[in-house]
């Protein structure tokens, strides 16, 4: 269960530290932006040992350097050994950039004797070429299980303003969440970057979910339970859906082949969904 | 593993440690000074700590010298590998 992604600087060891217990379902051991360029060697090998040490009980995703920069290589030598879940490559463009850091990490868990395939990938896509090849990227590798959305350097790269509304990653957010679904992948939005602005940040979210997406990033501990309630099912949906399958059962005892609940017909789609909500609700119960 | 020059790693912020290493002449061993603000209760556990880690890293002959703010073992570990990664010429 991903519903929130929460950013944390990896040189910050009081953060480290708490990281488990700030709420998100997953934590993002930060690499690159959050890190000075003359801090990367510290921060990697401090990442390192928190992972090692700390066992943490959230989803662990580690954010790496882009593949352009000098510091890729080091960060998957240093951090692949220890075991995070996910590994996040930045500015990913294409699906080259998705195998090299797959080659690497394959490279890596055979020298570790680890076992093939253990860490998946989740691209960070934040450059125009990125959105344009997000289903390349979705379905470059195996390793990859979800994609997620930057709209900060997104819109950088358009050369355009980022504003609350988002008219300006419309466009990114559907294409990301059609190429993530086609992929059979995960797909993740843009976190929401004015921290106090907290109904902006349920509207925001709300429309992310609307749209298609699993679940959202966040760059702020105050914003996950939002984003967690947002991305979780309703008591209603709940309801429905075990409604669903109660409706199934009864019509098929009854030798019925078309059902409808509540004036509707339930038909494949709904139940996929209804599957969905219960899965969901099943794996909040678990925690992880 | 020697140390060519000094170097420093960490911070003064809470949680952390900063650890300042220089080299010294062979045959010196290590010479350690710690201050923390729980040297109290922590403060043979942390040279304890420090010790082993340049023990790890073969790090024979060096002058140490750290300021702890409360970090846990895992920190103390990752500054000190850091401080005599930069001290051996690896940046």
């Amino acid at each position: 269960m991903r519903r929130s992604m929460l950013f944390l600087p990896g040189n910050s060891p009081n953060i480290l530290l708490n990281a488990d217990f700030l709420g998100s379902d997953s934590i993002i051991l930060d690499l690159e932006d959050a890190v000075a360029p003359t801090e990367k060697d510290s921060a990697r090998i401090l990442v390192r040992n928190a992972i090692k040490s700390r066992e943490y009980t959230r989803e662990v995703i580690v954010r790496i350097n882009p593949v352009d920069s000098p510091y890729w290589k080091e960060d998957l030598q240093a951090i692949v050994p220890v075991k995070p879940d996910m590994i996040m490559p930045t500015k990913v463009s294409c699906s080259g950039d998705v195998k090299i850091i797959a080659e690497h990490i394959e490279m890596l868990e055979k020298e570790c004797q680890m076992e093939a395939g253990s860490i998946s990938i989740i691209p960070l896509i934040e450059t125009a070429l990125g959105v344009e090849n997000a289903y390349e990227i979705a379905s470059a590798d195996e390793r990859v299980k979800a994609i997620f959305l930057g709209g900060e350097d997104l819109t950088a790269d358009l050369r355009c303003k980022r504003t609350k509304e988002g008219q300006e990653i419309f466009y990114a957010r559907s294409r990301m969440v059609m190429a993530a679904r086609a992929a059979g992948v995960d797909v993740y939005d843009t976190p929401w970057t004015d921290v106090e602005d907290y109904d902006g940040l349920v509207k925001d979210a709300s429309f992310a979910k609307s749209l298609g997406f699993s679940g959202k990033a966040s760059i702020s501990p105050r914003h996950i339970p939002f984003i967690n309630e947002v991305f979780s099912p309703t008591e209603e949906e709940i309801q429905y859906a075990k409604d669903v399958f109660e409706t199934i059962e009864k019509a098929k005892a009854e030798g019925k082949g078309v059902v409808s609940l509540r004036g509707k017909m339930i038909d494949a789609p709904i139940v996929a969904r209804a599957r969905q909500v219960l899965e969901a609700a099943e794996a909040m119960k678990g925690g992880r | 593993m020697v140390i060519q020059k000094k170097a420093c790693a960490g911070t003064l912020e809470s949680s952390d440690i900063y650890v300042e290493v220089s080299p010294l002449p062979q045959g010196s061993g290590i010479k350690l000074d710690l201050n923390s603000v729980v040297y109290a209760q922590f403060g043979k556990e942390i040279e304890k700590v420090i010790m082993e880690t340049l023990a790890e890293l073969g790090v024979e002959d060096a002058e140490v010298v750290a300021s702890d703010r409360g970090a846990v073992d895992c920190t103390i570990k990752a500054r000190v590998e850091t401080a005599v990664c930069r001290g051996r010429g690896e940046e």
